[in-house]
């Protein structure tokens, strides 16, 4: 028993240790950052805490990323939900084919799509727009939902959908009042993996925008200046851009070993 | 309200389905359709219900075609084998759905749900949902819904497949009342023709997609017109034997004779295949010239008051549906009797050549019930 937790300690020490680390930083001034080892705040201050909320060139970041993110959301949700149905319910010519082929597209490195898309864009006028990015992630997205939420609507016998239809229900009434409730934790879990995907990625998002639809991973390069690093609000930045992933986490905790199974009991 | 069927065929993938199914369901009657697995039982459901179409054929509600008619365009209810309830709606909300879509006012949904929840014995339940409820009460949900939309025409699909023995007699007893003052077609699916035998009605024989037979139940399972109906409406099936009619004489392989009865002697000369149920088989002779023949016990199956014998002899395998509890070692030598006026024939082609005169014990078919 004794064992088992002096592992478990250990191993929460490992993963936690850089986390507080980023915090214990995003707390000090840089001089003390700079200066000795601390392993926590001598000077306690949240001037970096400040600096971001105060200044629209750091807080428009979070802003600009958090609504591309929720576009990128919404688009991925209006598109994977209706394929994902086709998936599950209907058989037609090369229907695993061409799941197999969205799969592909998730394998596929951003990067191999950075220079089409930064070319595309920049000719039809979506460059440095929230649009633009929130199409490229769906790139992954897309596929990524397709695929968990095929997997929650394929474990819904097929007979729930004739008997809606026998008992009367239209085909929209039917999808929104019967079967998305059924597959709400799917639902659920989706939209959790599409935020963190979405969230996280730089490269797109880096290149696709320049100052309008800035996301806050680009913005936080800008702490590097002639002057050197200044290393407390960058780590302030870092600790506010776990923030969002935590509260999204807390939200579908409790489906969330269900999504890794992908509704496939 | 009527249902025709007329050549309804249904090939999917170059695998046909239904074979030129027609048939005539007349309002208010209770029909089985009885087949195997794979027989073609609920893809002609789902062909009535409209959740499917056909290949080539009509279907006529009231005279009226409606082949191309979706399910929402005609007034069915179907239960399925597997309990089909809305698992986040509570069970009076289960029930009270398709009259929620029909627009039917609140009060009179009120009414309607308790009283058809009081009939199926689910009305203390309406406020729990269906995954909270046993087997049993799950698939009374899902009848409920399936009675109280008042449909004219209502498919069970294998409905009780999934529940236990006790549960199956209380639902058989309780259908037959249900739907008595209902003057709604009924079509029941089911494998166990002890189930068709139980439920009375029309019975209809399916077997790989065609319809065998059509008519009331007592007697396609007394007058069966061809081999294949005969084997699929008897549990366990029809013991089969080849024969030899020669000059007033039935000859089975080389060793087995018997003078011809009155009825078998309308065949003629030639070869046939004669059929005896299991139930008429014996240890000991019921008449004088009931027929002896010995045999080799493979296996004796007994179920509870019943003996299912599997024997073997010299052209091939029986079984005989013993009442008692028997007990018979294996490769045992048995003589088992049978009666030479209870024997069918049919010819080589499977048709019926001769059914045997009305059965002297009234317990007959009461006999293949179990």
């Amino acid at each position: 028993m004794l064992k088992r937790a002096v592992l478990l300690g250990a191993y929460v020490l490992f993963v936690l240790l850089p986390i507080y680390w980023l915090v214990n930083m995003s707390l000090q001034t840089n001089r003390e950052i700079l200066g000795a080892l601390t392993l926590w705040p001598e000077n306690l201050t949240f001037a970096n805490y400040i600096k971001i909320f105060t200044s629209s060139s750091w807080y428009m970041g979070y802003v600009n990323s958090i609504i591309y993110v929720l576009m990128n959301m919404a688009i991925s949700m209006s598109v994977a939900l209706p394929a994902a149905y086709a998936f599950s319910r209907y058989q037609f010519i090369g229907d695993k084919h061409l799941f197999f082929w969205l799969l592909t597209n998730m394998m596929a490195p951003p990067a191999v799509f950075l220079l089409p898309y930064f070319q595309l864009y920049y000719t039809i006028g979506l460059f440095d727009t929230h649009i633009a990015v929130a199409l490229a992630h769906c790139l992954f997205n897309i596929p990524l939902a397709v695929w968990i939420l095929e997997g929650f609507m394929s474990s819904v016998p097929k007979e729930i959908d004739e008997t809606a239809f026998i008992d009367g229900y239209s085909f929209p009434r039917f999808f929104l009042r019967v079967f998305m409730p059924l597959i709400r934790s799917g639902i659920g879990v989706t939209l959790f993996f599409l935020f963190m995907f979405s969230w996280v990625e730089l490269l797109l998002a880096r290149t696709l925008t320049s100052t309008q639809a800035q996301p806050i991973a680009s913005v936080m390069t800008r702490t590097s200046t002639a002057s050197g690093i200044d290393w407390g609000t960058l780590a302030a930045a870092g600790v506010l851009t776990i923030v969002p992933g935590i509260v999204v986490v807390f939200f579908v905790r409790r489906h969330i070993a269900k999504g890794f199974a992908l509704g496939r009991t | 309200m009527s249902l025709t069927l007329e050549g309804v065929t249904r090939v999917v993938a170059n695998e046909t389905h239904l074979d030129e199914v027609s048939m005539i369901l007349e309002p208010g009657s209770f029909n089985v359709l009885l087949g195997r697995t794979l027989a073609g039982k609920t893809s002609l459901m789902r062909v009535m219900a409209g959740l499917d179409q056909v290949t080539s054929g009509r279907v006529l509600m009231n005279g009226e075609d409606v082949t191309g008619l979706g399910v929402r365009q005609r007034n069915v209810a179907m239960v399925y084998q597997q309990f089909i309830n809305y698992p986040h709606q509570t069970v009076y909300d289960n029930i009270a759905s398709p009259l929620k879509l029909a627009k039917v006012p609140r009060k009179e949904i009120d009414v309607r749900v308790r009283e058809v929840a009081s009939l199926l014995h689910i009305d203390h339940l309406l406020s729990r949902k269906p995954l909270e409820l046993s087997g049993g009460q799950q698939q009374r949900t899902a009848m409920a819904r399936a009675l109280v939309k008042d449909a004219s025409l209502v498919l069970f699909d294998e409905p009780l497949v999934n529940l236990d023995y006790k549960l199956r007699e209380e639902f058989r007893e309780e259908l037959g009342a249900l739907f008595a003052a209902r003057d709604c077609i009924v079509v029941y699916a089911t494998t166990e023709p002890s189930e068709a035998l139980a439920l009375g009605g029309h019975t209809a024989v399916l077997h790989e997609g065609r319809l065998m037979q059509y008519g009331p139940t007592a007697d396609v399972f007394r007058r069966p017109n061809t081999l294949t109906s005969a084997e699929m409406f008897s549990e366990p099936p029809m013991n089969v034997i080849g024969g030899h009619i020669h000059a007033n004489e039935v000859t089975f392989g080389d060793d087995m004779h018997f003078a011809l009865d009155q009825g078998l002697r309308g065949l003629g000369e030639g070869h046939f295949r004669f059929g005896v149920r299991p139930a008429h088989l014996s240890l000991s002779p019921q008449a004088n010239d009931d027929l002896a023949l010995d045999v080799v016990v493979d296996l004796a199956e007994i179920s509870g008051s019943e003996t299912f014998l599997h024997v073997h002899h010299s052209r091939g395998t029986m079984v005989a549906h013993l009442p008692g509890v028997h007990t018979f070692d294996v490769n045992q030598k048995v003589r088992l009797y049978f009666p030479i006026h209870r024997l069918y024939a049919f010819a080589d082609d499977g048709s019926t050549l001769y059914i045997p005169g009305a059965p002297q014990r009234t317990d007959d078919v009461d006999g293949e019930v179990h």
